[in-house]
């Protein structure tokens, strides 16, 4: 398949591999943080760490949308699906996320009418097609997604649709990454950092980030390949005392993003002042909600929401895992409390989170792996 | 404006529930500490995870959900605490796709399959030809001919005559065509809007000769684990028919009766045959977890063997879907002894459904339970259950 096998040439790949082991400094041990969980889960879905070398290990950060969202929004959600005459759309993968009281799954098996949607147009066209129903779209995701809600928001308006409107979760990476940035227990050498979302933001609002806080960030694809040369291209930097920010996403990442996209953002929608992510708590300008000029799409105008927090259980330590402090494997509840199909934090519900994506990639010593392998080919 | 009031704070009941139950059942003797990285600890962790997937299952959620349905972790739970709980018995125990009785002096294999797949028609068959196939199929893999079979009808007010007819006149030509006859049927017909224009139980008999031991739990390390063809062409072509999707590809189901394929599978290696599966809802990776978990060994299976269409790769490349897991209506996944693997191949290989027969992995020791795909990158990754239901109503 073009534009796909390139990226996963296993030939390519163990070259590279020979020029990262080449390129590590002896005795010293590299941490870089990934930033994106679509990024989190190629590592995993190709098995890339089998290319590293021991001194270098992927810390998985926070870039996962759904990862990131509070139980208490998700109870929100639900009542707004409850309303009388509403039908909820949303991606497949917010549907198993568990709030205070269960999720999506658990809401339509109830009765309520959620449907899932490849598209906020898709939502778009389920207003159309039922005009006494009230469709409302749960957007969710970070800068990736954002415009697509935000053309569905001008699209809606310019069509004079009255029944179909958003509940605004759209949250914003930068202010993120800073937040790990301050968070003081992690040290970390460097950054891949996230491709999708800098397809609209571009490079340029990562420059803080060598420029305030010493750290080498580089903007990567999504595919195996696109990954290992990341990598290639921090050590590069921190063995050339360089700091800056790189593109290795060239082929799709525009340095100044997309213009087009980020207009149609800054119509429909403005900053919140503040926002809570699960794990990580309030941060402050980090979120969006929709500008008073749409308020006949914002759902949160429409509908009274409950709007109550939910603390995560004591147990869950999806936080120290979404700031990258924790392995997955590291909290307590891993895989046995918190599994795939009982999932108690986020990091195990989307394919795009850390948990998920090594309990169901990852579940395995790769050591012992590596000297069962030696010792059949010996055989 | 939020409406979020950050004083007050709720805590979520079923999450803490979950983890006091769990402490009971497991252990917990270590907290993580921060930045720890040591291999045997992760171990450890491993080990226990193991141990509380051996674990007897749970139903725990109040209401049904897609994903009871989906042939993952949460069909094999309902199915185990529901199910096997109430009915428990030695012939149900072993879970195979058929169970095998005896009356008189005959072995037989017997069998049942609903079918609610929509849309109800698609290209290269319909419900119809599915309902016979999929019961055939089950016959035949496991080491039976298939012989009567029976076929009950759910139907909803106001569903077109014509369409039953053009489904029905599938079935007759399907059973022609696995040389089965429909012995026994019922019918039924609910009220508009409680059910989907048509649902389809059909369950079959059929005889076993030969002193043949098939079972999922017979694999030994060493075995070749061997597909009949391409994998997903079922799966995606429904998915894409719905046309929610606004792609389109060239595919066809390849729903068939897989019975003289299998014939000529054990006529050149019986002995030698572990066990057979065909590959419909949960595709070839569910299989391979089945196998895994019965016989207490490993399945490796090497990404660039399995044979997948184009068509099938893009679409699911584009959905993020693994085609492993995607649903086959005429494939047979077959783990054979290795020194009749070459046989094996060239016996499905004889028959033009088996055309694209290949070898995509073995059966290992270690480590138990799982299920390794070495990727096509050069990496290893696990291939586990699927959680949740990616595409409901396949079949």
């Amino acid at each position: 398949m073009r534009f796909v096998d390139e990226y996963r040439d296993a030939e390519k790949a163990r070259a590279l591999a020979a020029k990262i082991a080449a390129m590590c400094e002896p005795g010293r041990h590299y941490k870089f943080m990934e930033v994106c969980g679509g990024h989190t889960h190629t590592i995993y879905k190709h098995g890339l760490e089998d290319y590293l070398p021991e001194s270098i290990s992927l810390v998985h950060g926070p870039g996962c949308p759904v990862c990131v969202l509070p139980m208490g929004r998700v109870d929100d959600a639900i009542a707004l699906a409850e309303q009388p005459d509403v039908i909820m759309t949303s991606f497949g993968d917010m549907m198993r996320v568990p709030g205070g009281r269960g999720s999506f799954f658990d809401s339509s098996a109830a009765g309520t009418d959620i449907r899932m949607v490849y598209s906020p147009l898709d939502a778009l066209k389920i207003a159309r097609q039922n005009p006494d129903k009230h469709v409302i779209f749960m957007a969710i995701g970070m800068e990736t997604t954002t415009p697509s809600t935000a053309m569905t928001v001008l699209r809606a308006a310019a069509e004079g649709i009255e029944n179909f409107s958003i509940f605004c979760n759209h949250v914003m990476i930068v202010p993120a990454i800073k937040a790990i940035l301050d968070s003081p227990d992690l040290r970390l050498d460097g950054f891949i950092g996230p491709g999708h979302v800098s397809t609209v933001i571009g490079c340029r609002p990562y420059e803080y980030i060598p420029a305030e806080y010493g750290k080498p960030i580089v903007t990567a694809g999504f595919e195996p390949l696109d990954i290992l040369q990341s990598v290639y291209m921090l050590l590069q930097q921190l063995a050339e005392g360089r700091c800056e920010v790189e593109n290795q996403y060239a082929r799709v990442v525009p340095w100044d993003g997309n213009t087009v996209a980020l207009r149609a953002v800054a119509e429909v929608m403005e900053l919140r002042p503040y926002f809570e992510w699960r794990g990580l708590g309030f941060i402050s300008h980090s979120a969006l909600q929709v500008r008073e000029k749409y308020a006949a799409f914002d759902a949160e105008r429409h509908f009274r929401l409950p709007g109550v927090r939910v603390a995560d259980p004591k147990a869950c330590q999806c936080g120290e895992v979404l700031k990258g402090v924790l392995k997955p494997w590291e909290c307590k509840v891993f895989g046995t409390a918190c599994t795939p199909e009982m999932p108690i934090g986020t990091c195990m519900v989307s394919s795009e989170g850390a948990c998920a994506a090594y309990y169901n990639f990852g579940r395995f010593s790769r050591q012992r792996i590596r000297e069962i392998s030696i010792e059949s080919s010996r055989a | 404006m939020t409406h979020q009031d950050t004083t007050q704070q709720q805590q979520a009941a079923w999450a803490e529930e979950a983890v006091v139950e769990h402490d009971a059942g497991t252990g917990y003797p270590t907290h993580a500490t921060p930045g720890s990285e040591h291999t045997g600890r992760e171990q450890l962790v491993l080990e226990r995870i193991e141990r509380a997937r051996r674990a007897r299952p749970r139903v725990r959620e109040k209401l049904i959900t897609l994903a009871h349905g989906a042939g993952g972790k949460a069909t094999q739970s309902l199915i185990e605490a529901i199910f096997l709980d109430a009915f428990r018995n030695p012939l149900l125990e072993p879970l195979e796709d058929a169970a095998s009785v005896t009356a008189g002096n005959a072995r037989l294999a017997f069998t049942t399959d609903s079918y609610v797949v929509s849309p109800l028609f698609f290209p290269g068959g319909n419900i119809g030809d599915l309902a016979v196939n999929g019961t055939v199929n089950d016959l035949a893999v496991s080491g039976a001919r298939p012989a009567h079979l029976s076929a009950g009808f759910i139907l909803e007010e106001g569903f077109p005559v014509e369409d039953l007819r053009r489904i029905v006149a599938s079935m007759a030509a399907a059973a022609a065509a696995a040389g089965v006859s429909i012995v026994t049927g019922d019918t039924k017909v609910v009220q508009r809007g409680k059910g989907d224009g048509c649902y389809i139980n059909t369950a079959g008999v059929g005889l076993i000769t030969g002193g043949l031991k098939l079972g999922v739990a017979t694999a030994r390390p060493g075995d070749v684990v061997i597909v009949s063809g391409p994998v997903g062409d079922h799966g995606i072509t429904v998915l894409l028919e719905r046309g929610e999707l606004d792609l389109d590809a060239e595919l066809v189901s390849d729903t068939a009766p897989v019975h003289e394929l299998v014939h000529g599978l054990l006529e050149a290696v019986g002995p030698d045959v572990r066990a057979m599966r065909d590959a419909t809802r949960g595709g070839v990776a569910t299989i391979l977890n089945e196998v895994a978990t019965a016989a207490g060994v490993a399945v490796v299976v090497d990404e660039e063997s399995v044979p997948v269409r184009p068509e099938v790769r893009g679409a699911c490349e584009l959905l993020g879907i693994d085609p492993l897991y995607v649903a086959c209506e005429g494939r047979i996944v077959a783990i054979v002894d290795p020194g009749a693997a070459d046989a094996a191949v060239a016996a499905l290989q004889a028959h033009p459904l088996g055309a694209g027969a290949t070898a995509v992995g073995r059966v290992a020791e270690d480590p138990p339970g799982l299920v390794l795909l070495k990727t096509g990158f050069g990496g290893t990754r696990i291939i586990d259950l699927l959680v949740g239901d990616p595409l409901p109503r396949i079949c």
